[in-house]
């Protein structure tokens, strides 16, 4: 078995993710630039129980509806290089705004690990966090961890090994929306399935079609353009 | 306390906590003010006036945020410290 597991790091910026990379690869990183891309990704690798994974920093930012270049960046790499998993780095002593962009990726991809991270700065502030509760409600694993103190690494190693080896399988919990919405969602959606096959959610697509996000169209269009064209 | 409530966050005064009800603002703009933290629900703090009154510094979801007046005149709330 020599296969490599792609596992993406995304989070808002400060909040260790770029601390927890070096922490796994050790220091081993070297920038990546993907095609057709100017903002650079930081790669690396690592190896756990004898299974390789490749480490994808991507740029940190509070949202992943493309507002910008970086989260644009972000996005496509999760939507359509799709890693195996997406490690999603969330500040412990600010989980409300970090689990905004939290529960985007949780609508675009379901191999996702919530990692609270900062937990021992949290515990001095006297937060405490419910991990096991914000599991169930979420649907993926979430696990505490302070990537400055490498503490909470093995069980986070281990759950990523278990969710890339399909060991573990998540249910996302699903965001319902208002009726007016859902009934425009189950309307497009057939399409959209068609369109873009099992390879991205239509429901995910769908939902953004309607928030009427043109630089998303405009990323499928050129994209499903170019498989159709060698056909 | 017959008087309405309703202010925009540009109306706040330092010091102010303000309920967001409402947010007449569309696009790629109210998105970005969504993430955030301008969520109708989320109360929003007036932390600091520029010199001249524009920019505002607002306190919310533990940051602060400065806002324009084009966005903050838009979004709609409850005057909260009325005790």
């Amino acid at each position: 078995m020599t296969e490599t597991y792609r596992v993406a790091l995304a989070g808002n910026p400060n909040t260790g993710k770029s601390t927890l990379f070096n922490a796994l690869t050790g220091l081993k990183q070297h920038t990546g630039n993907w095609a057709g891309k100017t903002v650079t990704l930081a790669e690396g690798t690592l190896t756990h129980k004898g299974i390789n994974y490749q480490l994808i920093d991507l740029p940190g930012t509070y949202s992943i509806f493309s507002n910008s270049r970086d989260e644009e960046v972000a996005r496509n790499y999760i939507v359509f290089e799709k890693p195996d998993v997406t490690l999603v780095v969330v500040d412990a002593t600010s989980l409300e705004r970090n689990l905004n962009l939290a529960l985007q990726i949780l609508e675009m991809t379901r191999n996702v690990i919530i990692c609270i991270n900062l937990i021992d700065e949290a515990e001095k502030r006297g937060i405490s966090i419910n991990e096991r509760l914000l599991t169930r409600r979420l649907g993926v694993p979430v696990i505490k961890i302070s990537a400055r103190n490498k503490t909470g690494f093995p069980l986070l190693l281990d759950t990523i090994e278990r969710l890339a080896e399909g060991k573990l399988v998540c249910e996302p919990a699903r965001i319902t929306y208002d009726k007016d919405i859902e009934i425009k969602i189950a309307s497009l959606e057939p399409f959209v399935a068609e369109m873009v096959e099992d390879r991205i959610s239509s429901r995910w697509v769908a939902l953004r079609l309607l928030d009427g996000d043109e630089s998303l169209l405009d990323e499928l269009k050129s994209r499903l353009k170019v498989k159709e064209g060698s056909a | 306390m017959d008087k309405t409530n309703c202010i925009t966050l540009f109306e706040g005064k330092n010091g102010d906590f303000i309920q967001i009800t409402s947010m007449d603002i569309e696009g790629v703009m109210r998105r970005r003010l969504l993430d955030l933290g301008f969520v109708p629900g989320a109360v929003v703090e007036v932390v600091r006036k520029s010199p001249l009154g524009d920019p505002i510094a607002f306190r919310v979801s533990q940051t602060t945020i400065a806002l324009r007046r084009e966005e903050s005149s838009k979004i709609q709330g409850e005057l909260m410290n009325h005790d």
